[in-house]
């Protein structure tokens, strides 16, 4: 009983106290008391009267008024938001009926306040009718996700489609669409004809393609060597596969223009040692394939590398004493069994190459993929925000298709052990052949990858790069230089001021996107609902759309009231949140795999209820998770660029655009300084977690931390 | 060279510094199931392991049918092996399964399936041929382990614990079924097991392990009857270990007095003096003429039979007690008169 009062409070306390329009800080809001900044009930907006009515429903406290109450407060809000925008009416019918009508800023703190209580009077009112086994917690709790997935998910991807099918007037115009769609721009076939290039469609398909396959079998190769073969490369391959998590993506572009580019240290060599005429072949499919390789190949090498742990080498051994040689228990064994890996790791590959930007961005030249021709449909001197919603919308269909084929493949195809007890055994040597094979393959990818990140971290430290290799601190002096001046010390350095913005904001949405991410993971896990399944796809869906499509879709979606957040810092923390939140998810679910029902059934068993046992029992032994899920989340933010690059604002510029901008103008000295800070930075964060993790043991479970495997996939 | 299907001289395997095998020597003669008995840890899985040639000796040398095969692979060997895990492979259907050594011996398929299908027909598997693994029971998957080992001939059946995956219902059933087939194929097994009773009830012999060593090797009855030590009367059945005071008394008898009860039994080389005596619980007699008082401390009615505590005078810890007679049950607290059945007292060897 007391608890619908609390929410009825808090709604009337969004109406009345806070501020409805504005973000700006609601404190100061309030005493400043400016008309624009006003609760709802005194801004002198008559449509906004009516959300009193839903709460003073809600005060009888019978179970069908409150879900009236909350199911209307949200639907009102709603309405009013939508109907009225900032230049009078925003649906075009209802200025043909009234005339030039009223208008409004964007919702404020108020509207949040007064939107979540709504919510959670809906929670209560349903949990009272038995829902979620009377629940009100989990109600809430599926509610609120389900609320911020829509609206920070959903509805800014419908936004894109709305755009996409709408005309330069703003009619929606089904042939205009159609015909921006199926623009020969996109699906043209004219290189195979000897043409001038195939569309962009074709081009981002066939380079993820590529790299998907690539990807897989240099994975298989890594996973084949560090775990089959007495190679002592287990450490060394583990440690490569941390690296992609903590490499702002676009510096492995940069590393290879430096190597292999037109001035570049190896073309340099060939050049004057070959005669190997100078060209630009990084520049272009070759080199996006090089770069992505480089970046990708660790994830595959994740997923198949668990593939392969998880063949029983009883399997192995007993094909061995059937009398099969090594190659036949590899071909008849071995291989059939990590098949559903191999597709599984190219989908995922394949996804991560169709979203990739910032790769295509520095090294794409001429060839142009989905990702970066939606970048500069939006920046470029066209500005065509439709065209970059249909393109945007192309690539959305690409990815969301691979995700639906993987989740689908890995749903189907997995063998699991038939029966509990194993036995502990010796998996089978790879055959000679194939290992000679592997470590071949293995070798120079290593020695590439080694060479990449010793010019990232050392590049920045000569003064031009591959001509003259003078020591200097010079362009770590220009970043982050720090200077005693007339007010005392201050920060200099012209990268500071990013850095610090970056670090801010990502410690801001680090603990939401950890706990959405492990609320949503413990609802998964451990409650049952109907519609769990679409949920699960809901939530695990924004993992699927590429940042670029985030990027785009928030501008067009949050530009404009009833939401207007561009150009705030709270539009990037809301991406960094819903971008990263399947970490989260990951993390939780890694976990909580590992705790057994039993303590859920014990603690409800003495009484407890959801909130309390999560609280009292589940928490606690998922600090680890916690912190994984967050350490990583936060890491993920910072080294992002695809979605923030449309969202940062002078006012809050981010160290990952920062880089790129620094790199587009050449200045590739401050570039690789900052990188390589950012990097030991992410490193020194990653490391620290895993010493503070190392010591969390609970009893002879051991570590319950989500392995590193489980989140960066 | 010697008639035994498999022979053990001084093998030792060593992991770093553990030894988990260490130096022993044992021969198994053809035809017959040797088991090989003792704790977790022994080292039981690693000698059978070492058979397969999954493992490889680090010293001594191991014969399979009078071939050195000490160096050679599991696939070179003439063996095969029932996994505990059952280990089939989860992609290929109970017929692929039982064909696979014989397909990876160079066997046409038909002719490969042709043999199987008979062995699945003899663990009596018939018409199971086109399911997968998953779809079975695992008594019955247990059975396509064994149907594709025996499909191979081999001079030399291995089983690693090939019961611990089943209930106990069906554990009885199952390895009755084993040592049926044994018995009419006349293979040669080894087995591991750390079941006693499982042990006890399959075997020709049994080779106890502990430690990585052999404790005792030799025929069910032998251990049970005549254990080499206090381990072995520990671990074989049930047994009291009591202190006695030994008198020889001409032959191979002496007189051996238990807390005050006096009874005649073999001396086995012990000494005149103290000894440790291994009493069996069906040996102690309770509520018959002439004996010992002493006290029921606790009893419990386990349908077939009875087990009691029983206090006696001088003696420090209660003797554990099975009988037979559960019509009069003893309660708590009784006053009892006690006697040793000769048959069930045994003498432990010093050390």
């Amino acid at each position: 009983m007391r608890l619908e009062r609390f929410w009825l409070a808090a709604g009337a306390a969004g109406l009345g106290l806070l501020p409805w329009h504005g973000l700006e800080a609601p404190v100061a809001a309030i005493l400043g008391w400016k008309q624009a900044a006003a609760p709802a009930l005194f801004a002198g907006e008559p449509w906004l009267w009516p959300l009193v009515v839903p709460l003073l429903l809600g005060l009888g406290g019978e179970r069908r008024a409150l879900v009236g109450a909350g199911a209307l407060g949200l639907v009102l809000a709603l309405i009013q938001g939508l109907a009225i925008g900032l230049h009078g009416w925003d649906m075009a019918w209802l200025a043909q009926v009234f005339g030039p009508g009223p208008s409004q800023a964007a919702m404020g703190w108020g509207a949040v306040v007064y939107g979540v209580s709504c919510t959670m009077l809906l929670a209560i009112g349903l949990a009272r009718m038995g829902w979620c086994r009377g629940d009100v917690f989990v109600l809430g709790a599926l509610l609120l996700i389900l609320g911020l997935v829509g609206l920070f998910v959903a509805w800014p991807v419908g936004a894109i489609l709305r755009s996409a099918m709408q005309d330069n007037d703003g009619v929606y115009a089904l042939g205009v669409f159609m015909e921006k769609l199926f623009n020969p721009g996109i699906w043209g076939l004219d290189c195979l004809s000897g043409g001038r290039g195939c569309g962009v469609a074709w081009n981002t398909l066939a380079q993820a393609t590529l790299v998907g396959v690539l990807a897989t079998l240099l994975g298989l190769a890594v996973a084949l060597v560090a775990g089959r073969t007495r190679l002592p490369l287990r450490p060394v391959v583990r440690l490569l596969s941390l690296l992609p998590v903590i490499t702002p993506p676009f510096v492995i572009g940069l590393a290879l223009i430096l190597l292999f580019g037109r001035v570049g240290i190896v073309t340099n060599f060939l050049a004057e040692h070959a005669g190997i005429p100078r060209t630009r072949w990084i520049y272009g499919m070759a080199g996006i394939t090089i770069a992505q390789l480089l970046a990708f190949t660790p994830i595959a090498f994740l997923v198949l590398s668990g593939v392969l742990g998880a063949v029983s080498p009883s399997l192995e051994e007993a094909a061995q004493t059937l009398r099969a040689g090594r190659w036949h228990v590899f071909r008849t064994v071995t291989w059939p069994l990590i098949r559903p890996g191999l597709a599984n790791a190219f989908l995922i590959s394949f996804i991560e190459s169709l979203a990739d930007f910032a790769n295509p961005l520095m090294l794409g030249g001429n060839f142009n993929v989905l990702a970066t021709d939606i970048f500069f449909a939006v920046v470029g001197a066209a500005h065509d925000q439709g065209r970059a919603a249909v393109l945007a919308l192309v690539l959305l269909g690409f990815t969301l298709t691979a995700f639906l084929a993987q989740r689908a493949w890995t749903g189907s195809r997995s063998y699991t052990t038939i029966t509990g007890k194993g036995d502990a055994g010796l998996s089978a040597p790879l055959p000679a052949g194939l290992s000679a094979i592997c470590v071949s393959v293995v070798g120079p990818w290593l020695v590439l990858t080694v060479v990449v990140y010793a010019i990232i971290l050392g590049g920045g430290f000569v003064v031009t790069f591959g001509r003259d290799w003078t020591p200097t601190w010079q362009y770590l002096l220009t970043t982050f230089s720090v200077d005693h001046g007339v007010g005392g010390w201050f920060l200099s350095g012209s990268g500071w001021r990013s850095l610090i913005t970056t670090m801010e904001l990502a410690a801001i949405a680090t603990p939401i996107t950890a706990a959405l991410g492990l609320l949503a993971a413990y609802l998964l896990d451990r409650q049952n609902f109907r519609g769990k399944g679409a949920f699960e796809f809901i939530a695990m869906m924004s993992f699927a759309v590429p940042g670029t499509v985030i990027g785009i879709s928030y501008i067009l979606a949050f530009n404009v009231p009833p939401i207007d957040l561009t150009g705030t810092g709270i539009i990037i923390i809301i991406s960094f949140v819903f971008r990263n939140m399947p970490v989260g998810i990951r993390a939780g679910l890694a976990s909580l795999a590992q705790i057994d029902r039993s303590l859920d059934e014990a603690s409800a068993s003495l009484r407890a209820r959801s909130a309390r046992t999560l609280r009292l029992v589940i928490l606690p032994i998922l600090r680890p998770a916690i912190v994984t899920a967050m350490v990583y989340s936060f890491v993920r933010a910072i080294t992002t660029v695809s979605a923030v690059i449309f969202l940062v604002s002078g006012e809050y510029n981010l160290a990952t655009v920062y880089i790129v901008g620094r790199a587009d103008v050449g200045e590739y000295g401050v570039a690789l300084v900052y990188s390589a800070v950012l990097i030991v930075v992410m490193a020194a964060v990653l490391l620290g977690m895993t010493a503070l993790i190392g010591r969390q043991r609970i009893g002879r479970r051991g570590a319950l931390a989500a392995p590193a495997e489980a989140i960066a996939l | 060279m010697s008639d035994a299907a498999v022979s053990f001289r001084n093998v030792s395997k060593r992991y770093g510094g553990v030894t988990a095998v260490d130096a022993i020597s044992f021969d198994v003669a053809a035809g017959t199931l040797v088991t090989l008995l003792g704790p977790s840890g022994c080292g039981k899985t690693t000698t059978l392991r070492l058979v397969a040639g999954l493992e490889h000796a680090s010293s001594g040398t191991i014969e399979i049918g009078g071939r050195d095969v000490t160096t050679l692979s599991a696939a070179e060997r003439d063996v095969s092996m029932v996994f505990q895990s059952y280990a089939l492979f989860p992609h290929m259907t109970v017929l692929e399964n039982a064909c696979y050594g014989l397909r990876a011996s160079g066997l046409r398929r038909q002719a490969a399936e042709e043999q199987a299908r008979e062995k699945l027909a003899l663990v009596g598997l018939a018409g199971y041929e086109s399911r997968l693994p998953s779809e079975l029971s695992g008594g019955q998957q247990q059975r396509v382990a064994v149907a594709r080992a025996i499909v191979l001939e081999p001079k030399v059946l291995l089983f690693d614990e090939p019961l611990s995956n089943l209930d106990a219902k069906l554990r009885r059933h199952v390895r009755e079924e084993i040592r049926a087939l044994q018995q009419s194929l006349k293979l040669t097994v080894v087995y591991v097991t750390h079941d006693q009773q499982e042990a006890l009830a399959v075997s020709d012999r049994i080779i106890v392990m502990n430690a990585g060593r052999i404790a005792q090797d030799g025929a069910p009855r032998a251990l049970y009857e005549q254990p080499a030590s206090r381990f072995i009367a520990d671990f074989i059945g049930d047994s009291n270990m009591v202190p006695g005071r030994l008198r020889r008394t001409g032959g191979d008898l002496a007189s051996v007095t238990i807390g005050g009860l006096a009874v005649e039994v073999a001396h086995r080389g012990a000494a005149d003096g103290e000894v440790e005596v291994a009493i069996r619980p069906q040996a102690v007699r309770l509520g018959g003429a002439g004996g010992r008082q002493a006290i029921i401390a606790k009893a419990a009615y386990l349908g077939s039979h009875m087990e009691y505590d029983v206090a006696v005078p001088g003696l420090a810890a209660p003797l554990f007690v099975i009988s037979a007679d559960v019509a009069t049950p003893l309660v708590a607290g009784t006053e009892v008169s006690i006697a040793l059945d000769p048959a069930g007292v045994t003498v432990l060897p010093a050390g």
